[in-house]
């Protein structure tokens, strides 16, 4: 690997080219103080560059096994266990839950998309409220982040699912103790609302600056099991005036997105607003690229769906949800077939 | 936020200087760069970039509040629980109390149908004392074409509150509580609702309608529709969070216009589907859609739809977080809008979004083209 190409500052790496180390072998050969006195940098510089060297050259103590050909690689057999054991967020409607695999999962980026008025904010509260249904009850009992950038976020929406839910809970716990009524629950609906943190973006810039904060923010509150962006072109589609910043930044945005997703073992869910039918979306190709999973929601007739647009393993199928005064349900329509492609 | 100075924060002396020296002074600036772009400009180690990077996002991030929090701060600040009633029974418990604070609504129909009597009838009841289900506040009412009729707003309000208008000096007092400005360009309008942010907490307004929201474009010059949503970018963000920081309630109203008949109207993979739908939208009757385009339709929160359909007023509530489909049937008398029927009738489906303009020609004379 050329030294070119390495994370450092211009001044060290122009240093390095001129005392004649163009190649990363050349570096990690020589010893700390042998550098810092031929290129003319401290100790301290010396050691941190060959520290960075001996990382990426992967000639570090590997942990044994099959992995130790290439440093960090995890072999697909250990990846099957991790996939299987994934927790999922239920979206309270089965049929929709049947197309995601089981809900939407806990280690990916998941886009949801479509037309004002179609649903995407009412999943995204459904989400931030189901995710704490607790393990009883076959949920993740876990905490919710909701960052909210065009301020759709309806507290009293929100109170109405949450009341819902415990009614659920309640309903189902009768039903599991056989008494066939509904029993008191821990939970109140209060409680739903307390763990759900809210965010309000006014600027790109906050934008950007509360995800760098998302990983101090997540590792102090550790269930958090659900993050939600709404939505993350927002802020993006008016002030840029340079495109091409505008997509650099974007990138590395969404690589930040998928890193806490895959660091945490938690949900990302990012809604996305277009700007016409033909599948091109405000911010451009690059942006398709870097998501994991993409749903799509739509009218059809005269019922909304959903079209799992992009999944690695996902077949693409569609399904039929309806929004009701407690949440997202199944719709109640007698041809609620699941429709594979 | 995004205008903090990285002077002021707790980076060390030496980076500080570093941002400084190359012109890098607020979190803005050192956010819209990639850590690499930084890495380069300044020539300063990974290690020490991400780290100032980390502490600029930390003091750059907007503050965490819990839902519940929120939710709280509602009950105990906003009178009405955040809402101004419309008067209208149906339409407020549809909207669970009436028009809510700090988010923009629109009302969007066909010319002649009663968009402005609606919202006549909103800013004269804002300005009304709390006893009457008002907020006891000021309005400001930007009337871009002329449709504002302040001898119609005083007889609205004697029919429809009798009582509180035939007091001594009231109806002076109301109707002197509404502020009307007439902006003659967009530029005109931009400058206004500048103005606005500081005044409006200064001087107790309460209600901001702006009548109506197309008509400032359609005077610019600038050809073709996409340079007219790509204009309004900067007013939508405005509007909203001057929706959200003074905690008021805006109305905007909104216009139709034609659909072009090489819209698209589905994604490509419903075609693949195969549903055995029967495509309703080409029908001659739903030819009309909202103007301003979608970037707007996904900014307002609540959608209010009035259209006409075999003669028949009906209101709509399009789009609502927190309601379902409702359609109500109104017609428009001497006190203002009023329901026919208070139970609307839900329309499941996408229907809800459609506007009809057929046959309410009692108001407008189409030349023989009656639809």
């Amino acid at each position: 690997m050329e030294t070119s190409r390495l994370p450092l500052s211009s001044s060290i790496r122009g240093k390095l080219i001129s005392a004649g180390y163009t190649s990363l072998s050349s570096i990690s050969s020589v010893s700390s103080t042998d550098l810092a006195r031929d290129v003319n940098i401290t100790d301290t510089e010396a050691f941190e560059i060959l520290k960075m060297a001996n990382q990426i050259s992967g000639s570090s103590s590997c942990n044994g096994g099959s992995s130790s050909l290439v440093n960090g690689a995890k072999n697909a057999w250990d990846m099957l266990h991790e996939e299987e054991a994934l927790p999922r967020i239920t979206t309270s409607c089965s049929d929709l839950d049947k197309i995601l695999g089981g809900g939407i999962s806990c280690r990916d980026v998941t886009e949801i998309g479509g037309v004002p008025g179609i649903g995407k904010t009412q999943i995204g509260i459904q989400l931030s409220v189901n995710v704490q249904i607790p393990r009883e009850f076959g949920g993740l009992g876990g905490k919710a982040i909701y960052i909210d950038t065009e301020g759709s976020f309806m507290v009293e929406r929100a109170l109405q699912i949450a009341e819902a839910c415990v009614e659920d809970m309640e309903e189902y716990t009768g039903y599991m103790h056989k008494h066939f009524e509904a029993s008191q629950v821990q939970m109140k609906p209060r409680d739903i609302l307390e763990n759900i943190f809210y965010f309000r973006v006014c600027s790109y810039t906050e934008q950007i600056a509360l995800v760098n904060h998302l990983d101090k923010f997540i590792s102090e509150n550790k269930d958090v099991k659900v993050v939600i962006v709404d939505s993350i072109t927002f802020h993006f589609r008016q002030d840029f005036d340079d495109l091409a910043q505008r997509t650099r930044v974007l990138s590395e945005m969404a690589l930040k997105f998928m890193k806490l997703a895959k660091k945490f073992s938690l949900a990302v869910t990012t809604k996305y607003t277009e700007g016409s039918f033909q599948l091109a979306l405000a911010l451009g190709d690059s942006w398709s690229h870097s998501c994991t999973n993409r749903v799509i929601l739509y009218w059809n007739g005269d019922e909304r769906y959903a079209y799992i647009d992009k999944s690695p393993s996902l077949p693409s199928a569609s399904a039929s949800y309806t929004v009701t005064s407690r949440g997202l349900r199944n719709s109640s329509s007698s041809s609620k077939r699941v429709k594979m492609m | 936020m995004a205008n903090k100075l990285i002077g002021e924060m707790d980076l060390l002396k030496r980076i500080s200087n570093i941002f400084a020296a190359r012109n890098i002074i607020t979190a803005k600036d050192a956010l819209s760069m990639t850590e690499f772009e930084l890495m380069e400009l300044l020539d300063v180690g990974m290690k020490e970039i991400q780290s100032a990077v980390r502490l600029i996002s930390e003091a750059a991030s907007p503050p965490c509040q819990s839902a519940r929090s929120l939710l709280e701060q509602k009950v105990e600040n906003e009178y009405l629980l955040g809402h101004l009633p419309t008067h209208l029974k149906g339409l407020d418990s549809a909207l669970c109390g009436g028009i809510p604070f700090g988010v923009l609504t629109e009302l969007v129909g066909p010319p002649g149908i009663g968009k402005s009597q609606f919202c006549m009838k909103l800013a004269l009841s804002a300005s009304f004392p709390k006893a009457y289900g008002g907020l006891d506040g000021r309005v400001i009412y930007i009337d871009v074409e002329s449709k504002f009729s302040s001898r119609r707003v005083i007889e609205m309000g004697l029919k429809s509150f009798p009582e509180v208008f035939h007091l001594e000096g009231m109806a002076q007092e109301m109707a002197g509580r509404i502020l009307v400005l007439r902006p003659t360009s967009l530029s005109d309008f931009t400058e206004s609702i500048q103005e606005l942010k500081e005044s409006i907490l200064k001087n107790q307004v309460k209600l901001l309608v702006i009548d109506s929201m197309t008509a400032l474009l359609s005077g610019e010059n600038k050809p073709g529709a996409q340079r007219q949503q790509h204009q309004l970018g900067w007013h939508i963000s405005f509007l909203k969070s001057l929706a959200e920081f003074a905690r008021i309630p805006i109305v905007v109203t909104n216009q139709v216009r034609s659909q072009n008949r090489d819209e698209t109207s589905q994604y490509s993979f419903q075609a693949k589907l195969k549903d055995g739908f029967e495509e309703h939208t080409r029908t001659y009757d739903s030819h009309l859609v909202a103007a301003l385009g979608i970037n707007w339709a996904h900014a307002v929160t609540i959608r209010l739809v009035l259209e006409s359909k075999s003669g028949q007023r009906i209101i709509k509530v399009a789009k609502s977080p927190m309601s379902p489909p409702l359609a109500f049937p109104f017609h428009i008398t001497s006190e203002g809008i009023s329901l026919l029927s208070d139970d609307g009738a839900e329309l499941k489906g996408r229907g809800i979004n459609n506007i009809h303009a057929r046959g309410h020609s009692d108001m407008i004379n189409f030349n023989g083209d009656c639809s």
